[in-house]
Protein backbone atom coordinates (compact mmCIF):
# COMPACT_ATOMS: atom_id res chain seq x y z
CA UNK A 1 0.00 0.00 0.00
CA UNK A 2 2.81 2.36 0.86
CA UNK A 3 4.69 1.39 -2.31
CA UNK A 4 1.60 2.28 -4.33
CA UNK A 5 1.45 5.70 -2.70
CA UNK A 6 5.14 6.31 -3.44
CA UNK A 7 4.57 5.25 -7.03
CA UNK A 8 1.62 7.64 -7.37
CA UNK A 9 3.65 10.50 -5.91
CA UNK A 10 6.63 9.87 -8.20
CA UNK A 11 4.38 9.61 -11.26
CA UNK A 12 2.67 12.85 -10.22
CA UNK A 13 6.02 14.62 -9.95
CA UNK A 14 7.15 13.18 -13.29
CA UNK A 15 4.01 14.36 -15.07
CA UNK A 16 4.35 17.84 -13.58
CA UNK A 17 8.04 18.17 -14.49
CA UNK A 18 7.35 16.89 -18.02
CA UNK A 19 4.55 19.43 -18.41
CA UNK A 20 6.71 22.24 -17.00
CA UNK A 21 9.01 21.85 -20.01
CA UNK A 22 6.41 23.51 -22.22
CA UNK A 23 5.96 26.52 -19.95
CA UNK A 24 7.40 29.81 -21.20
CA UNK A 25 10.87 30.72 -19.99
CA UNK A 26 10.90 32.48 -16.65
CA UNK A 27 11.60 36.18 -17.00
CA UNK A 28 11.19 36.28 -20.76
CA UNK A 29 9.73 39.74 -21.59
CA UNK A 30 8.21 38.38 -24.81
CA UNK A 31 5.83 36.13 -22.89
CA UNK A 32 2.21 36.31 -23.90
CA UNK A 33 1.17 37.31 -20.38
CA UNK A 34 3.61 40.25 -20.46
CA UNK A 35 2.63 41.51 -23.92
CA UNK A 36 0.54 44.61 -24.48
CA UNK A 37 -2.04 42.99 -26.77
CA UNK A 38 -3.18 39.38 -26.49
CA UNK A 39 -3.49 37.00 -29.45
CA UNK A 40 -7.13 37.99 -29.90
CA UNK A 41 -6.03 41.65 -29.97
CA UNK A 42 -7.55 42.65 -26.65
CA UNK A 43 -5.77 44.62 -23.93
CA UNK A 44 -3.73 42.49 -21.50
CA UNK A 45 -4.70 43.45 -17.97
CA UNK A 46 -1.24 43.40 -16.38
CA UNK A 47 0.15 45.77 -19.02
CA UNK A 48 -2.88 48.01 -18.68
CA UNK A 49 -2.28 48.27 -14.92
CA UNK A 50 1.39 49.18 -15.47
CA UNK A 51 0.58 51.90 -17.98
CA UNK A 52 -2.44 53.52 -16.36
CA UNK A 53 -2.12 53.02 -12.60
CA UNK A 54 -0.44 56.34 -11.87
CA UNK A 55 -2.71 58.26 -14.22
CA UNK A 56 -5.86 56.78 -12.68
CA UNK A 57 -5.10 56.98 -8.97
CA UNK A 58 -1.93 59.16 -8.60
CA UNK A 59 -0.33 56.38 -6.55
CA UNK A 60 3.15 55.11 -7.51
CA UNK A 61 2.69 51.61 -6.09
CA UNK A 62 0.85 49.67 -8.79
CA UNK A 63 0.13 46.71 -6.54
CA UNK A 64 -1.77 48.98 -4.14
CA UNK A 65 -3.79 50.44 -6.99
CA UNK A 66 -4.71 47.01 -8.34
CA UNK A 67 -5.56 45.81 -4.82
CA UNK A 68 -7.57 48.81 -3.74
CA UNK A 69 -9.07 50.20 -6.90
CA UNK A 70 -9.29 47.88 -9.91
CA UNK A 71 -9.93 44.73 -7.90
CA UNK A 72 -11.45 46.31 -4.80
CA UNK A 73 -14.54 44.11 -4.75
CA UNK A 74 -12.28 41.05 -4.79
CA UNK A 75 -10.36 42.49 -1.82
CA UNK A 76 -13.63 43.09 -0.02
CA UNK A 77 -14.46 39.43 -0.52
CA UNK A 78 -11.10 38.41 0.89
CA UNK A 79 -11.67 40.59 3.93
CA UNK A 80 -15.05 39.00 4.52
CA UNK A 81 -13.35 35.59 4.26
CA UNK A 82 -10.80 36.38 6.99
CA UNK A 83 -13.52 37.94 9.12
CA UNK A 84 -15.52 34.72 8.79
CA UNK A 85 -12.40 32.76 9.76
CA UNK A 86 -12.11 34.78 12.96
CA UNK A 87 -15.79 34.27 13.74
CA UNK A 88 -15.41 30.51 13.19
CA UNK A 89 -12.50 30.42 15.65
CA UNK A 90 -14.62 32.33 18.15
CA UNK A 91 -17.80 30.28 17.79
CA UNK A 92 -16.41 26.75 17.43
CA UNK A 93 -14.11 26.93 20.45
CA UNK A 94 -16.67 28.65 22.64
CA UNK A 95 -19.26 25.99 21.89
CA UNK A 96 -17.00 23.05 22.71
CA UNK A 97 -16.01 24.65 26.01
CA UNK A 98 -19.62 24.99 27.16
CA UNK A 99 -20.40 21.39 26.20
CA UNK A 100 -17.41 20.13 28.17
CA UNK A 101 -18.40 22.17 31.20
CA UNK A 102 -21.89 20.75 31.01
CA UNK A 103 -20.50 17.22 30.80
CA UNK A 104 -18.29 17.77 33.82
CA UNK A 105 -21.14 18.97 36.01
CA UNK B 1 20.40 23.51 -22.98
CA UNK B 2 21.72 25.89 -20.35
CA UNK B 3 19.15 28.41 -21.51
CA UNK B 4 16.38 25.87 -20.98
CA UNK B 5 17.73 25.13 -17.50
CA UNK B 6 17.89 28.75 -16.36
CA UNK B 7 14.41 29.33 -17.75
CA UNK B 8 12.79 26.43 -15.96
CA UNK B 9 14.59 25.58 -12.72
CA UNK B 10 12.27 27.81 -10.65
CA UNK B 11 9.29 25.75 -11.83
CA UNK B 12 11.05 22.53 -10.87
CA UNK B 13 11.68 23.78 -7.37
CA UNK B 14 8.03 24.75 -6.90
CA UNK B 15 7.04 21.29 -8.17
CA UNK B 16 9.43 19.75 -5.63
CA UNK B 17 7.83 21.82 -2.87
CA UNK B 18 4.36 20.81 -4.05
CA UNK B 19 5.37 17.14 -3.94
CA UNK B 20 6.68 17.60 -0.38
CA UNK B 21 3.26 18.99 0.54
CA UNK B 22 1.42 16.10 -1.13
CA UNK B 23 3.79 13.69 0.66
CA UNK B 24 2.80 15.24 3.98
CA UNK B 25 -0.88 14.91 3.18
CA UNK B 26 -0.68 11.32 1.91
CA UNK B 27 1.81 9.65 4.25
CA UNK B 28 1.65 11.30 7.64
CA UNK B 29 -0.75 9.88 10.21
CA UNK B 30 -1.02 12.89 12.50
CA UNK B 31 -3.59 15.49 11.52
CA UNK B 32 -1.34 18.40 12.54
CA UNK B 33 1.35 17.12 10.17
CA UNK B 34 -1.22 16.80 7.41
CA UNK B 35 -2.17 20.43 7.95
CA UNK B 36 1.47 21.48 7.76
CA UNK B 37 1.69 19.62 4.44
CA UNK B 38 -1.33 21.55 3.22
CA UNK B 39 0.39 24.84 4.13
CA UNK B 40 3.57 23.81 2.28
CA UNK B 41 1.47 22.98 -0.81
CA UNK B 42 -0.15 26.39 -0.67
CA UNK B 43 3.21 28.16 -0.37
CA UNK B 44 4.44 26.28 -3.44
CA UNK B 45 1.56 27.68 -5.49
CA UNK B 46 2.34 31.19 -4.19
CA UNK B 47 5.99 30.82 -5.21
CA UNK B 48 4.95 29.57 -8.66
CA UNK B 49 2.81 32.65 -9.23
CA UNK B 50 5.62 34.96 -8.09
CA UNK B 51 8.02 33.12 -10.42
CA UNK B 52 5.90 33.59 -13.53
CA UNK B 53 5.46 37.31 -12.80
CA UNK B 54 9.15 38.08 -13.27
CA UNK B 55 10.82 39.71 -16.26
CA UNK B 56 14.54 40.10 -16.81
CA UNK B 57 15.87 43.68 -16.58
CA UNK B 58 12.64 44.92 -15.03
CA UNK B 59 12.15 46.77 -11.77
CA UNK B 60 9.58 46.34 -9.01
CA UNK B 61 6.04 47.58 -9.76
CA UNK B 62 6.51 50.89 -7.93
CA UNK B 63 6.61 53.87 -10.25
CA UNK B 64 10.03 55.48 -10.65
CA UNK B 65 9.86 58.86 -12.44
CA UNK B 66 13.11 58.11 -14.27
CA UNK B 67 11.81 54.91 -15.86
CA UNK B 68 9.15 55.43 -18.54
CA UNK B 69 5.90 53.61 -17.99
CA UNK B 70 5.03 53.24 -21.67
CA UNK B 71 7.44 50.36 -22.13
CA UNK B 72 5.74 47.50 -20.31
CA UNK B 73 9.00 45.54 -20.17
CA UNK B 74 10.39 48.02 -17.62
CA UNK B 75 8.14 46.88 -14.78
CA UNK B 76 7.19 43.51 -13.32
CA UNK B 77 3.66 42.29 -13.82
CA UNK B 78 1.69 43.57 -10.77
CA UNK B 79 -1.34 41.30 -11.17
CA UNK B 80 0.10 37.97 -9.84
CA UNK B 81 1.68 39.87 -6.94
CA UNK B 82 -1.69 41.28 -5.96
CA UNK B 83 -3.43 37.92 -6.18
CA UNK B 84 -0.78 36.24 -4.03
CA UNK B 85 -0.80 39.09 -1.50
CA UNK B 86 -4.41 38.39 -0.67
CA UNK B 87 -3.92 34.63 -0.97
CA UNK B 88 -1.20 34.64 1.73
CA UNK B 89 -3.38 36.42 4.29
CA UNK B 90 -6.41 34.28 3.49
CA UNK B 91 -4.15 31.24 3.79
CA UNK B 92 -3.09 32.26 7.30
CA UNK B 93 -6.71 32.80 8.32
CA UNK B 94 -7.87 29.46 6.93
CA UNK B 95 -4.91 27.76 8.62
CA UNK B 96 -6.22 29.25 11.85
CA UNK B 97 -9.62 27.73 11.10
CA UNK B 98 -7.97 24.35 10.45
CA UNK B 99 -6.16 24.43 13.77
CA UNK B 100 -9.36 25.55 15.49
CA UNK B 101 -11.15 22.50 14.13
CA UNK B 102 -8.25 20.29 15.20
CA UNK B 103 -8.42 21.69 18.75
CA UNK B 104 -12.14 20.99 18.74
CA UNK B 105 -11.53 17.41 17.52
CA UNK B 106 -8.91 16.87 20.20
CA UNK B 107 -11.20 18.19 22.92
CA UNK B 108 -13.81 15.66 21.94
CA UNK B 109 -11.87 12.53 20.99
CA UNK B 110 -8.57 13.04 22.90
CA UNK B 111 -6.50 11.98 19.89
CA UNK B 112 -5.20 13.36 16.61
CA UNK B 113 -4.03 10.12 15.04
CA UNK B 114 -5.92 9.26 11.89
CA UNK B 115 -6.53 5.55 12.53
CA UNK B 116 -7.43 5.98 16.20
CA UNK B 117 -9.81 8.75 15.24
CA UNK B 118 -11.60 6.54 12.69
CA UNK B 119 -11.88 3.76 15.28
CA UNK B 120 -13.29 6.13 17.89
CA UNK B 121 -15.82 7.69 15.55
CA UNK B 122 -17.29 4.30 14.58
CA UNK C 1 -0.81 23.28 29.78
CA UNK C 2 2.35 23.52 31.77
CA UNK C 3 3.23 26.91 33.20
CA UNK C 4 6.05 28.76 31.60
CA UNK C 5 8.55 30.39 33.90
CA UNK C 6 8.37 34.13 34.36
CA UNK C 7 11.49 35.59 32.82
CA UNK C 8 12.12 39.31 33.35
CA UNK C 9 14.66 39.35 30.51
CA UNK C 10 12.16 38.03 27.96
CA UNK C 11 9.54 40.50 29.21
CA UNK C 12 11.99 43.40 29.01
CA UNK C 13 13.03 42.44 25.47
CA UNK C 14 9.42 42.15 24.36
CA UNK C 15 8.57 45.51 25.97
CA UNK C 16 11.52 47.07 24.17
CA UNK C 17 10.61 45.63 20.75
CA UNK C 18 6.84 45.82 20.75
CA UNK C 19 6.31 49.62 20.31
CA UNK C 20 8.77 49.79 17.44
CA UNK C 21 7.07 46.91 15.62
CA UNK C 22 3.74 48.68 16.10
CA UNK C 23 5.07 52.00 14.74
CA UNK C 24 6.56 50.14 11.79
CA UNK C 25 3.17 48.51 11.17
CA UNK C 26 1.44 51.90 10.98
CA UNK C 27 4.27 53.13 8.73
CA UNK C 28 3.75 50.18 6.38
CA UNK C 29 0.01 50.89 6.22
CA UNK C 30 0.28 54.62 5.56
CA UNK C 31 3.36 54.44 3.32
CA UNK C 32 1.86 51.68 1.20
CA UNK C 33 1.19 54.13 -1.61
CA UNK C 34 4.88 54.81 -2.17
CA UNK C 35 6.69 51.61 -1.20
CA UNK C 36 5.89 47.92 -0.84
CA UNK C 37 3.26 47.67 1.87
CA UNK C 38 -0.40 48.09 2.51
CA UNK C 39 -3.20 47.03 4.75
CA UNK C 40 -2.57 43.29 4.88
CA UNK C 41 1.15 43.51 5.69
CA UNK C 42 0.71 46.38 8.15
CA UNK C 43 -2.12 44.59 9.92
CA UNK C 44 0.02 41.48 10.27
CA UNK C 45 2.81 43.60 11.80
CA UNK C 46 0.42 45.26 14.27
CA UNK C 47 -0.85 41.84 15.29
CA UNK C 48 2.77 40.66 15.66
CA UNK C 49 3.57 43.45 18.11
CA UNK C 50 0.56 42.64 20.28
CA UNK C 51 1.03 38.86 20.09
CA UNK C 52 4.66 39.33 21.16
CA UNK C 53 3.46 40.96 24.37
CA UNK C 54 0.86 38.22 24.84
CA UNK C 55 3.39 35.43 24.49
CA UNK C 56 6.08 37.10 26.59
CA UNK C 57 4.06 38.80 29.32
CA UNK C 58 1.09 36.52 29.78
CA UNK C 59 -2.50 37.44 30.24
CA UNK C 60 -2.00 39.78 33.21
CA UNK C 61 0.30 42.15 31.28
CA UNK C 62 -1.29 41.92 27.85
CA UNK C 63 -4.76 42.74 29.14
CA UNK C 64 -3.52 46.28 29.73
CA UNK C 65 -2.75 46.66 26.03
CA UNK C 66 -5.85 45.31 24.31
CA UNK C 67 -8.52 43.23 26.01
CA UNK C 68 -9.85 39.98 24.67
CA UNK C 69 -13.42 41.15 24.19
CA UNK C 70 -12.22 44.24 22.27
CA UNK C 71 -11.00 42.32 19.23
CA UNK C 72 -14.42 41.40 17.81
CA UNK C 73 -15.67 45.03 17.69
CA UNK C 74 -12.34 46.09 16.12
CA UNK C 75 -12.76 43.50 13.36
CA UNK C 76 -16.32 44.66 12.76
CA UNK C 77 -15.13 48.28 12.59
CA UNK C 78 -12.46 47.32 10.05
CA UNK C 79 -14.90 45.53 7.75
CA UNK C 80 -17.45 48.31 8.25
CA UNK C 81 -14.97 51.03 7.15
CA UNK C 82 -14.46 49.18 3.86
CA UNK C 83 -18.15 48.52 3.33
CA UNK C 84 -19.20 52.05 4.30
CA UNK C 85 -16.75 53.53 1.78
CA UNK C 86 -18.35 51.46 -0.97
CA UNK C 87 -21.86 52.31 0.20
CA UNK C 88 -21.08 56.03 0.39
CA UNK C 89 -19.88 56.01 -3.20
CA UNK C 90 -23.03 54.14 -4.15
CA UNK C 91 -25.27 56.59 -2.28
CA UNK C 92 -23.65 59.54 -4.07
CA UNK C 93 -24.65 58.10 -7.44
CA UNK C 94 -21.72 55.92 -8.51
CA UNK C 95 -21.06 52.21 -8.51
CA UNK C 96 -20.11 50.20 -5.43
CA UNK C 97 -16.56 51.20 -4.38
CA UNK C 98 -16.37 53.86 -7.09
CA UNK C 99 -14.09 56.32 -5.29
CA UNK C 100 -14.76 59.17 -7.72
CA UNK C 101 -18.08 59.79 -6.03
CA UNK C 102 -16.76 60.13 -2.48
CA UNK C 103 -17.96 63.39 -0.88
CA UNK C 104 -14.54 64.95 -0.28
CA UNK C 105 -14.65 68.55 -1.57
CA UNK C 106 -12.10 70.19 -3.82
CA UNK C 107 -10.31 67.15 -5.23
CA UNK C 108 -10.03 65.82 -8.77
CA UNK C 109 -10.88 62.16 -9.47
CA UNK C 110 -7.31 60.73 -9.23
CA UNK C 111 -6.81 62.34 -5.82
CA UNK C 112 -10.20 61.04 -4.71
CA UNK C 113 -9.08 57.53 -5.67
CA UNK C 114 -5.84 58.12 -3.71
CA UNK C 115 -7.75 58.93 -0.52
CA UNK C 116 -10.29 56.16 -1.12
CA UNK C 117 -7.50 53.59 -1.31
CA UNK C 118 -5.98 55.04 1.89
CA UNK C 119 -9.29 54.73 3.77
CA UNK C 120 -9.85 51.11 2.81
CA UNK C 121 -6.23 50.20 3.62
CA UNK C 122 -6.77 51.44 7.19
CA UNK C 123 -9.92 49.32 7.35
CA UNK C 124 -8.07 46.24 6.09
CA UNK C 125 -5.25 46.79 8.59
CA UNK C 126 -7.62 47.05 11.56
CA UNK C 127 -9.55 43.96 10.51
CA UNK C 128 -6.46 41.81 9.90
CA UNK C 129 -4.91 42.85 13.23
CA UNK C 130 -8.08 42.15 15.19
CA UNK C 131 -8.74 38.80 13.51
CA UNK C 132 -5.23 37.44 14.00
CA UNK C 133 -5.38 38.38 17.69
CA UNK C 134 -8.87 36.88 17.89
CA UNK C 135 -7.71 33.53 16.50
CA UNK C 136 -4.77 33.41 18.94
CA UNK C 137 -6.92 34.36 21.94
CA UNK C 138 -9.52 31.74 21.17
CA UNK C 139 -6.91 29.03 20.67
CA UNK C 140 -5.30 29.57 24.06
CA UNK C 141 -8.49 30.43 25.92
CA UNK C 142 -8.98 28.50 29.13
CA UNK C 143 -5.30 27.63 29.29
CA UNK C 144 -2.87 29.58 31.39
CA UNK C 145 -0.31 30.83 28.93
CA UNK C 146 2.64 32.24 30.87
Amino acid sequence: MKALKVLILVLFAAVLIYAAGDLPYRGDPDNLMHAERSITNTQVKGSYFIQNAYRDARTPNMVTVVLGDYRSIDTFGEQVVIYTAGLIALLVLRRTRTIRRRLEE
Amino acid sequence: MLDFFTGHYAYWFTILLLCIGVYGILFKKNLIKKTIGLAILQISVVLYFVAIASKWDATVPVLDPNIPVDQVANYLNPLPHTLMLTAIVVGVATLGVAFTLLISVYNRYETLDEQELIDKIQ
Amino acid sequence: MRRQFDSPIVLLGARLLSPYIMVFGWYVIFHGHYSPGGGFQGGALLAASILLMRVAGGRRVSRLQIREFATTPLAIIGVFIYFATGLTAMAMGGYFLDYEMLPLPGLDPPSLRYYGILIIEVGIGLAVMAILIMIFDNMVKGEDYA
